[in-house]
């Protein structure tokens, strides 16, 4: 590396190395193609969280005097269906993990880069589809879209939804493809498996589901578009047909497609733990291979959506059992991420914050999911905002939060600019309190039997203080997520330009110039250390680790 | 890790002019692109392995009913088809090979009859469709499969009900399996043009050979939908 003097002229990078809106639609560089994904994915986030603002206001007063019943389903209709298909599912892969797995295996691009842009393309068509389908009417099937429900009798404009749906799926699918592919044939000499980032681990893992998991969701819209659109019969009760095949095909899919979301998260926030504590992450392979158990065992727990759909009481019994099993390795990572702390020099930077928020949230989202995975609970809570509550603390406290500190922790390579760390931990601060006050009282309202979905609660009044709180609470969190947007933008201007490795962090993406020019390193680097060398790179006597020869 | 090149990395001065900025060598974009293609055939057995799971449970659930639904399709027609599909894959096959050993007669030939085959089994498929189509079988609203025995069991008659769901899943899996028949049809049509323009040696011919895996997967998920589809209960 060159020596810290103030540079004269900026060095060459992806980002000023061509301009022009063409040198940008047309690259198939995956450092610009993860800044596409990062601005239509930003899009979409608000336009979700849009969504989610009109629900909390009208649950404000127990009347339905916002928005009527038919409004209201297709408020949270579209609020999932966007937030999960077109935030969540490409959150941190599509744009952490395009930018950031070729760099932390040495590699100069993913194996497939114009897949990679078609990718983009297909996220844009399905995204532009989704856009239409709200603008001329919206859907009110709830994000589910359940059969006979979606397939014979709403009013809404279901078959372009879906096929929205199916188009941003096979997007998921190429960069799945694309990143198990890089991940097997494309790593730096040098780097085994065993020395792989656990970020690696953890996309590979997700890449997985990706594969096997959402060619089971497009079928299955299929056969609703055209059970729809032609007439045919297949989930239909009246020909014989039986709708729970439906939600067995759906959840196979939607069941796995959760850790689609979180795995990742899982993955910035191993990073994010082992950079700030200074320490080699505890029991490497225990974590590496509980993602690919996730993988696994998410795939065989999906028929705990239907405890109450009149499904068999042993299937039941198998089934919440399984979802037992798919805990424990959830539980060896938090395990782990904790003895990682132990004896750290912690350092209370905003992604470590945000590290420590996902730890918190999780635990409480994972450990209530066991209410649910137990067959008795299940029956009492089901569809009540427990659910809700719980599925918001693993999407929303773990994967958002995983999000944002990854955003912060990477945004110097990315952008180049130091973001202000004031506002930073003052943001982390306010998402935390908001997430916790918007969900926390959902707990306790499901808890008390307050079912989700309705719009008018009129009958019950006594549940309007909490729902006052969650509804304060959203605004806050709103306000959370606002700041980091105003000064990541104020940041790519007035920001002090980042070193290579402002955190001083373990990882081949660091030993490379910040933005990295375009095919990543200057030099092909061969890697002869372990992940994580934070006691090597501390170690007084060193300055800079052994880099590349 | 017998995929980690190390050696021979910086070799431009033999740069294949097919060779990617960012692979190493040809042994790993090849090595890459066919792993690609295998991981995309996965997510197609998923995506069939929905409609197989469907298809069994009402076959298992209306088994005659469906015996009944299957004996009304041409099992002659869909035989032949078959056997077409296994001749193509043969001549795939051919390609590969004449690809690798520089045969250019040979490659042009045996892409041109490949496309040729696939045609007529997209053609012997439309005169199946007419056919469903001109008696009623078609599910909707003119859709009748009245009186129709059930195979083994005299007098009794299948239910029109269950004989809609199963032609709505004939209809889906033999149109998605032709849709992709279709798509293979541009892959090799581009294949054939590329071939002409003489790009594939000896050297470097990974499109043809992943092309190829396409178009064998695609003959698989026929071989598997025609006795499923036509061969339910024949020896009743």
């Amino acid at each position: 590396m060159e020596i810290a003097i103030p540079k004269p002229v900026e060095r060459e990078n992806y980002l000023n190395k061509e301009y022009g809106v063409w040198s940008w639609l047309l690259t198939t560089d995956h450092k610009r193609i993860a800044l596409l994904y990062l601005i239509s994915i930003t899009f979409f986030f608000f336009i979700g969280g849009f969504f989610a603002l009109l629900i909390r206001l009208e649950l404000l007063t127990p009347a339905g005097d916002l928005v009527q019943a038919d409004t209201y389903n297709k408020l949270f209709t579209q609020h999932g269906m966007v937030m999960i298909f077109f935030f969540l599912i490409p959150s941190i892969p599509a744009v952490l993990g395009n930018f950031l797995v070729p760099m932390m295996i040495g590699a100069k691009d993913l194996a497939f880069p114009r897949i990679n842009l078609l990718s983009w393309y297909l996220y844009i068509i399905g995204g532009v589809m989704m856009l239409h389908c709200m603008l001329i009417g919206g859907v009110d099937t709830g994000w589910t879209f359940y059969a006979p429900f979606s397939t014979n009798f709403t009013n809404s404009n279901f078959i372009e939804a879906g096929l929205a749906i199916f188009v941003a799926g096979f997007s998921s699918i190429l960069t799945g493809l694309n990143f198990v592919v890089t991940i097997h044939r494309m790593r730096a000499p040098g780097l085994t498996w065993s020395r792989l980032p656990l970020f690696i681990w953890a996309h590979y893992a997700t890449s997985i589901i990706q594969l096997l998991g959402t060619p089971v969701i497009a079928v299955t819209i299929v056969l609703v578009a055209a059970e729809r659109g032609l007439h045919l019969g297949i989930f239909d009760p009246k020909l014989g047909g039986d709708p729970l095949l439906f939600q067995h095909l759906f959840w196979f899919y939607s069941h796995p497609a959760v850790y689609i979301m979180i795995l990742p998260a899982m993955g910035v926030v191993t990073e994010i733990i082992a950079c700030f504590s200074r320490k080699r992450i505890f029991g490497y392979s225990f974590v590496a291979f509980s993602s690919i158990a996730i993988a696994v065992f998410g795939f065989l727990v999906w028929a705990h959506h239907m405890f109450v759909a009149g499904m068999s009481v042993y299937a039941a019994l198998v089934f919440s059992f399984l979802s037992y099993a798919v805990a424990l390795p959830s539980a060896i990572k938090v395990f782990n991420w904790t003895a990682t702390l132990y004896k750290g020099s912690i350092h209370y930077d905003a992604p470590m914050l945000y590290a420590f928020g996902f730890l918190g949230l999780f635990t409480i989202g994972g450990l209530t999911g066991l209410f649910l995975a137990a067959l008795g609970i299940d029956v009492h809570v089901t569809d009540t905002y427990f659910v809700v509550a719980h599925f918001h603390y693993i999407m929303v406290g773990g994967a958002v939060m995983g999000y944002l500190g990854g955003m912060h922790f990477w945004w110097p390579k990315i952008s180049g600019r130091l973001y202000p760390e004031g506002w930073a931990r003052l943001a982390a601060l306010i998402v935390f309190i908001g997430f916790n006050l918007t969900f926390f009282p959902q707990f306790l309202l499901g808890y008390l039997g307050m079912p989700r979905r309705y719009y008018d609660y009129s009958h019950m009044p006594e549940f309007q203080v909490l729902n006052v709180l969650s509804t304060a609470g959203a605004t806050v969190l709103g306000v959370g997520y606002l700041l980091p947007m105003v000064y990541f933008l104020w940041s790519m201007r007035y920001g002090k330009p980042a070193s290579d490795n402002p955190w001083n962090a373990a990882g081949l993406e660091w030993k490379t110039a910040s933005p990295p020019p375009t095919f990543n390193f200057d030099e092909e680097p061969i890697v002869t250390w372990e992940a994580y060398n934070y006691e090597e790179l501390d170690a007084p006597h060193k300055q800079e680790v052994p880099v590349a020869r | 890790m017998p995929d980690s090149t190390a050696v021979g990395l910086h070799h431009e001065e033999q740069h294949h002019p097919e060779l990617l900025h960012h692979f190493a060598d040809p042994q790993q974009q090849r090595d890459a692109s066919s792993l690609g293609m295998w991981v995309f055939l996965a997510t197609e057995i998923m995506f069939f392995g929905g409609l197989f799971c469907a298809y069994l449970i009402y076959r298992r659930w209306y088994f005659g009913d469906f015996a009944a639904a299957s004996k009304s399709i041409d099992m002659a027609l869909g035989a032949t088809n078959t056997a077409v599909l296994i001749c193509s894959s043969l001549t795939v096959v051919l390609a590969v090979w004449a690809a690798q050993t520089a045969r250019r007669t040979l490659l042009l030939a045996s892409l041109a009859i490949t496309m040729l085959l696939g045609l007529t089994f997209l053609g012997i498929k439309g005169v199946e469709y007419k056919q469903k189509f001109d008696e009623h079988h078609v599910p909707g609203a003119s859709f009748s499969f009245d009186h129709e025995e059930i195979p083994g069991h005299p007098g009794q008659y299948a239910n029109p009900a269950h004989a809609q769901i199963f032609f709505s899943l004939y209809f889906v899996m033999t149109g998605l399996h032709a849709l992709h028949m279709i798509i293979g049809l541009g892959i090799f049509l581009w294949l054939f043009l590329a071939a002409w323009r003489g790009r594939f040696t000896p050297e470097y011919n990974t499109p043809i050979e992943i092309g190829g895996l396409y178009w064998h997967f695609v003959d698989i998920v026929w071989i598997y939908l025609f006795p499923l589809l036509y061969l339910i209960d024949r020896h009743a």
